[in-house]
């Protein structure tokens, strides 16, 4: 006769105790084992959803910056050149710069490493009357966007004027009745009109577009331009223009820069402004998402030690009631010369087992309440991704732990017995 | 082995009662066995005849005075060298046999290997016993299986597998027939007469006179019949 026979016997002749023991046990690893998944489960859920949210974001963000550069390209060019000496307030009054500078100097900014700005367009601009229409006009010769050297082309903003040819606002076409295909005279100069604008209720609607060349060769300024028009860049800084002066100046020292400022504010505006939406957005699933965290923790920190400690008590009250059934059983124990330090082995190994099996019941029990309920409360994660294959050996080993920790003091009680108190009263 | 098997002189016992006083139970009782005595100890009830059984059987230690088994005094021993040296040489028989309901037969004989160190010929010796007591077909059965004249001899056994030379017994034909009572007194004559020693306490006429030696105990004291 061994020990483990002798409490394997037991266990078979008092099943119900020991099933309780076990029931006990496993109830406790089960609700262990769920309450981890299901904090894990937000885990993932929320690390899932916040990593959408922010693809999401950075896709709108991208999405939205090509919708803000289209939309910048409608408004036009937000950067304007001019030359060193320009009197801004001649600009301001006369609608055009009086000064010129050099056209090689978009060819140097174009082959310069700038990328604050972009769709560099030389114009060569004037007010003067159109003599045979006995009209004010504004004449601009342009020759279509330089292409900056080191970025693929960009979509132009403004069609070029091929030479020869003239674009007519609205106020010029409409009145004499001009069509593209007419032929028209322009200070002598006998013209092609190519397209005929609608009218945009601004001084583009005076306004004649011709090739730069021909225009230099209307006002006798070859190789000469008054202006460069550029797109400031999606960058956002602190103190976007003076970064934008601070690199054309660096490249063409003759010049001096102005920037259209209610478009360019409007347009970084809104690019904050989608910003911080997209990061609030972001903020505010993370916020949900921590705020049922903290719910399933503090639920989890109230329901783990309870149910611990129902298990606890459950194993210990089903050992005590054990021992009590056994007391005339111990002093026979006893009385035969059975040590009690065996008498505690052989409580303790009941109880052990009684942790095993639970456990392992438990475990079994976790992982189909999991499989069964995977999807409604578990948000659909693996169960590999639920248990921890480490927490669930823990568990294992635990479980007995914790099985024998309860029964240890009603064990410890009864192999102390005293069998004479015992066996006299029987 | 030592000339006398129990030996004890001078012993007192005493409880512990209500208004923190104390009930003497043995006061300064002695008795001797030797191998082949087969002593009735007789007495009305509560005069400390079970009392003296346990601490003859170095279960209940004495207030005073001294118990020898088989020369040795097992109050002088550790807690687990009592309970080995009780396994060696001390049986003991009760009145409710006190089987260990779950387990066979012969596993409640064997239990006894618990508590020493492994005796590789008590299964041969448990299952010859058994067989003279005509209980060779009972082997496997549970304790509730069988008779109280079948339990209390399967207790016998039990008591005497394991190599004492001295038993404890307590009202042991207490609840047997006439014929079971014959079988277990027979038995426990047997055992005297092959050098053992019996202490049996009863208030069976017919037990006490099948014992080899009979005493009285009144007031805590023994007296000769």
């Amino acid at each position: 006769m061994t020990v483990c026979q002798l409490v394997t016997r037991e266990l078979a002749y008092r099943k119900w105790n020991f099933l309780l023991a076990v029931l006990a046990v496993a109830m406790a690893a089960t609700t262990y084992l769920l309450t981890s998944a299901l904090l894990k489960s937000t885990d993932l859920t929320t690390a899932a959803l916040v990593s959408r949210k922010v693809l999401d974001t950075e896709r709108a963000m991208l999405r939205l910056e090509d919708e803000m550069r289209k939309a910048m390209k409608g408004l036009g060019f937000n950067i304007y050149i001019f030359p060193e000496d320009q009197d801004l307030g001649e600009v301001y009054d006369k609608g055009f710069a009086s000064k010129t500078m050099p056209e090689t100097y978009v060819e140097k900014l174009a082959n310069s490493s700038i990328i604050t700005v972009n769709h560099l367009l030389p114009a060569l601009t004037q007010k003067l009357t159109w003599p045979e229409q006995k009209r004010s006009i504004i004449l601009i010769g342009i020759r279509g966007e330089v292409p900056l050297a080191h970025r693929n082309p960009l979509e132009p903003l403004i069609d070029p004027v091929a030479s020869g040819q003239i674009v007519l606002g609205c106020e010029l076409h409409q009145g004499p009745g001009f069509k593209p295909g007419d032929k028209l005279s322009l200070i002598g100069r006998e013209f092609t009109v190519a397209k005929c604008h609608p009218q945009r209720g601004s001084k583009d609607d005076i306004t004649a577009w011709v090739n730069l060349s021909d225009a230099q060769q209307l006002l006798g300024k070859q190789g000469l331009i008054n202006e460069i028009q550029a797109l400031e860049c999606n960058c956002v800084t602190i103190d976007r223009l003076a970064e934008v002066r601070k690199d054309l100046l660096a490249i063409l020292p003759g010049t001096r820069v102005i920037e259209i400022g209610s478009q360019a504010l409007a347009r970084a505006e809104a690019r904050l402004q989608a910003g911080a939406t997209a990061a609030q957005q972001l903020a505010s699933v993370k916020a949900q998402r921590s705020e049922l965290r903290t719910q399933r923790e503090t639920l989890a920190a109230l329901l783990l030690p309870l149910i611990a400690l129902m298990g606890l008590l459950a194993v210990m009250v089903l050992a005590l009631l054990n021992v009590r059934e056994r007391l005339t059983e111990i002093g026979v124990f006893l009385a035969l010369g059975i040590h009690s330090t065996t008498l505690l082995a052989v409580f303790l190994l009941k109880a052990l087992l009684s942790g095993v099996v639970g456990g392992v019941l438990g475990s079994a029990l976790a992982l189909l309440g999991i499989a069964v309920c995977r999807v409604r409360l578990f948000d659909g994660h693996a169960i590999a991704a639920l248990l921890d294959p480490s927490e669930l050996a823990w568990l294992l080993v635990s479980m007995p732990v914790f099985a024998a920790s309860a029964a240890w003091v009603p064990s410890f009680w009864a192999s102390r017995r005293d069998p004479a108190e015992v066996l006299r009263h029987d | 082995m030592t000339e006398n098997l129990l030996q004890i002189s001078s012993l007192e016992k005493h409880y512990p009662a209500q208004g923190g006083k104390v009930v003497p139970v043995l006061r300064g009782l002695a008795l001797t066995l030797r191998p082949g005595a087969f002593v009735a100890l007789r007495g009305p009830s509560g005069c400390g005849k079970t009392t003296l059984l346990l601490c003859a059987g170095a279960l209940l230690r004495p207030a005073a005075g001294t118990v020898l088994i088989d020369g040795c005094d097992p109050y002088a021993l550790s807690a687990a060298a009592r309970s080995a040296f009780r396994a060696a040489h001390v049986g003991f028989v009760f009145q409710n046999f006190h089987l260990v309901p779950y387990l066979s037969v012969l596993d409640n004989i064997l239990l006894c290997g618990l508590a020493a160190a492994p005796q590789p010929a008590l299964a041969t010796r448990a299952i010859d016993m058994l067989d003279k007591l005509g209980l060779s077909h009972r082997l496997r059965h549970r304790p509730a299986e069988l008779s109280t004249g079948e339990q209390q001899r399967v207790a016998l056994v039990r008591a005497l597998a394991g190599g004492a030379n001295l038993i404890l017994a307590d009202e042991p034909t207490g609840n047997l027939d006439a014929a079971n009572s014959r079988i277990l007194l027979d038995t426990l004559a047997d055992f005297a007469s092959q050098g053992g020693a019996v202490l049996m306490v009863t208030h069976e006429p017919a037990a006490s006179d099948r014992a080899f030696t009979r005493l009285d105990m009144r007031d805590g004291y023994l007296h000769s019949c």
